[in-house]
């Protein structure tokens, strides 16, 4: 896992305009153009944003002079998932253990107490 | 339904898991101390687990081994340094995959309105050991996730 790639990669997702433009994305390449299209911002400003998503890998854009289009690349958004399985392993299994608990109590409740009264409390 | 919580604050050597039971406390005590209990729920949904020991007081020796359905073993012992029925088990803990990383985890139990509310805290030799259980996704059976976990500390 590349640290310095997740350090880029996560600043470049701490903007809600980047996360859009890559929402966008996902629906297919587009030009500055058309990616500026939602936002009451000038295209020098978007231009900034699209080349911090460039930097961090998040997007590549074309070569056609006059058209440019941007592309979304999935392999950083793809580290990120990875990064984040652990924890989401993690937390999944906490959940499993206690669950099985939970099963367990239950049944134990229902062998002490068959007729409705409570056992040794 | 389950209103388990897990903190783990950074830079810090501690993971906090939260959660409370349908059960009285001596049942839940027991469910933690028993060992035909443990047997019945500790580990893994896809696991068997074997106590192979657990003597719940001072000074007691446990061993659990948890068995997957594809013939994969994890074992895990540690020492009871303290058993207060029903409210508190301090035990150390260690994965024979992984000697040499031990944690002390404290578990309490709290009554309150009909309910039995849990807190264990497991806390750790460094802040690498601790972030890498988190990353591992507490996963220890899967060589996998643990040769993650070896480059994860050996990176220090």
């Amino acid at each position: 896992m590349d640290e310095d790639r997740l350090n880029e990669t996560f600043a470049a997702l701490a903007d809600p305009t980047r996360r859009a433009i890559l929402g966008r994305l996902m629906g297919g390449e587009a030009t500055v153009t058309q990616l500026a299209e939602p936002f009451a911002m000038t295209l020098p400003a978007v231009s900034k944003h699209l080349k911090v998503l460039e930097k961090a890998g998040l997007i590549t854009r074309g070569r056609e002079a006059q058209w440019r289009p941007c592309r979304l690349e999935a392999d950083p958004l793809r580290q990120v998932a990875d990064w984040l399985d652990g924890y989401r392993r993690f937390w999944e299994r906490s959940q499993e253990r206690f669950g099985r608990l939970d099963d367990y109590l239950r049944e134990a409740q229902r062998k002490e107490a068959p007729d409705g009264h409570t056992g040794d409390r | 339904m389950s209103d388990l919580k897990v903190v783990a604050d950074p830079g810090t050597h501690e993971i906090v898991l939260t959660r409370s039971f349908d059960a009285p406390r001596d049942q839940v005590f027991k469910a933690f101390t028993d060992p035909d209990a443990v047997a019945s729920w500790w580990g893994f949904r896809d696991s068997k687990t074997e106590v192979a020991e657990l003597e719940a007081r001072p000074g007691g020796r446990w061993r659990f081994v948890g068995r997957d359905s594809n013939g994969g073993e994890h074992a895990f012992h540690g020492v009871y340094h303290d058993a207060v029925a029903p409210e508190r088990i301090v035990y150390t803990f260690e994965y024979e995959g992984m000697p040499g990383h031990v944690l002390l985890e404290t578990i309490t139990f709290e009554e309150r309105d009909g309910r039995t509310h849990m807190t264990d805290s497991s806390v750790f030799q460094s802040v690498a050991d601790r972030d890498g259980m988190l990353a591992s996704g507490m996963e220890s059976g899967a060589a996998e996730s643990m040769d993650q976990l070896d480059d994860y500390l050996a990176k220090g």
